[in-house]
């Protein structure tokens, strides 16, 4: 089911929740701490900037900020320094959104006196205490929150909604490269746009493609080739092609040579 | 006797709704919200042990409620105080600050009248030993 569906019946149901709550027909908070799965760059954490929103303008939460973080910020790294640790970023965060990102690593199942384990009993019980002041939201890849899940029954127990971000389709990523660029006032001329298609089809097949931050950062190369491409031009600069990625631009990046070689060796 | 030290000590006791008030309204002033706590609410004993550190970039009143929840079940029949500092340049100093938990039985003050050479009197406090 696409995300947009999903959050939007998310939000129905908490509108309505409110309104019998106010009609007097329920009177318990319901719970509404979150999993998000997905791969890199499919829109994970700004899907909860705006999830936090949509909690605050319904009256769920009373702030509305989102505070990210990782294992880092929520594990000590000696005796008695993880508790003090996690309550801090429990505090920054009470009256919002706590967004943990790459929760798994929460749970370290190898080493039995990882200090994970403690932080991970001091979420349990905010998140079970404290429903109206916390909302909890834990990302990450499918398959290892998964097994995180797994193996910390607690957690599945106390999440009201889980919430998988599918890949993006090429079409998809043409379109968000496309209104990245709309945002910083450029766009593609004709070819530049086939070179992007092309583009985003070789890249998908590199590893570590990372959805819509791929296609961020390699428009921020492109915008870098295409500046270089006119200081480097004698004569004048017209309006047109300081807005203007041509197929220049996109065709000198690296990842067609690769994927040439890749068809070559393969 | 009621120690009145601070702001709303004429009051009665504040529920845990109006701290929360309270230091809410410090939150949003941009205050530092600080717990502290100590045995002996003496006038003259103006350092009482801060539990925990000065809280400045907490957003909800939640968070301090939690720690004022744990400073009570250590401190019970301990006096605590809610204070908040406000840092801005020109002030740089505590803007409020209230009690927010009583000891059950509170210590007496008796003024005591110390003659000096001539005619000098001194006045100090002192804790009545409870009985």
């Amino acid at each position: 089911m696409p995300v947009k569906t999903r959050i939007r019946q998310i939000a129905a149901l908490l509108l309505v929740d409110r309104v019998r709550q106010r009609l007097g027909l329920t009177s318990e908070t319901p719970t509404l701490h979150m999993s998000f799965t997905g791969n890199p760059g499919t829109g994970k954490t700004t899907v909860a900037l705006r999830m936090a929103q949509i909690l605050h303008k319904l009256g769920y939460i009373r702030r509305g900020h989102l505070i990210s973080v990782t294992r880092d910020d929520l594990v000590g790294q000696y005796i008695g320094h993880t508790a003090p640790k996690t309550r801090e970023v429990l505090k920054k965060a009470m009256g919002g959104v706590l967004f943990i990102d790459e929760a798994y690593y929460l749970y370290r199942p190898e080493n039995e006196r990882d200090y994970g384990q403690e932080a991970i009993e001091i979420l349990l019980s905010v998140m079970e205490n404290q429903r109206d002041d916390l909302v909890v939201i834990f990302a990450g890849y499918a398959d290892r929150m998964d097994r995180f899940f797994r193996s910390n029954p607690g957690f599945r127990s106390r999440i009201a909604h889980h919430i998988d971000f599918p890949d993006y389709t090429d079409e998809e990523l043409m379109a968000i490269a496309e209104k990245m660029l709309a945002a910083q006032s450029y766009r593609f001329d004709e070819s530049g746009a086939a070179a992007f298609r092309d583009y985003i089809a070789a890249r998908r097949k590199q590893p570590h493609f990372a959805n819509a931050r791929s296609i961020r950062n390699a428009l921020d190369r492109m915008r870098l080739r295409q500046a270089n491409r006119h200081f480097e031009q004698p004569g004048l600069v017209s309006l047109e092609d300081l807005m203007t990625i041509s197929a220049a631009d996109v065709r000198a990046s690296r990842v067609f040579e690769m994927d040439q070689e890749r068809a070559k060796g393969g | 006797m009621r120690n009145t030290q601070g702001c709303f000590s004429f009051l009665p006791d504040l529920s845990d709704d109006e701290i929360r008030t309270q230091v809410q309204y410090c939150i949003e002033k941009g205050w530092a919200v600080n717990i502290e706590f100590t045995e002996d609410a003496h006038p003259r004993n103006t350092f009482w042990e801060m539990w925990g550190l000065p809280m400045f970039d907490i957003k909800d009143a939640a968070a301090v409620m939690l720690e004022l929840d744990s400073c009570r079940k250590v401190h019970a029949d301990d006096y605590i105080r809610v204070s908040g500092f406000d840092s801005t340049h020109g002030w740089e100093s505590l803007r409020i600050s209230f009690i927010v938990n009583r000891p059950k039985k509170e210590p007496r003050f008796r003024l005591q009248r110390t003659e000096g050479a001539g005619r000098t009197v001194r006045y100090s406090l002192e804790t009545e030993p409870a009985d």
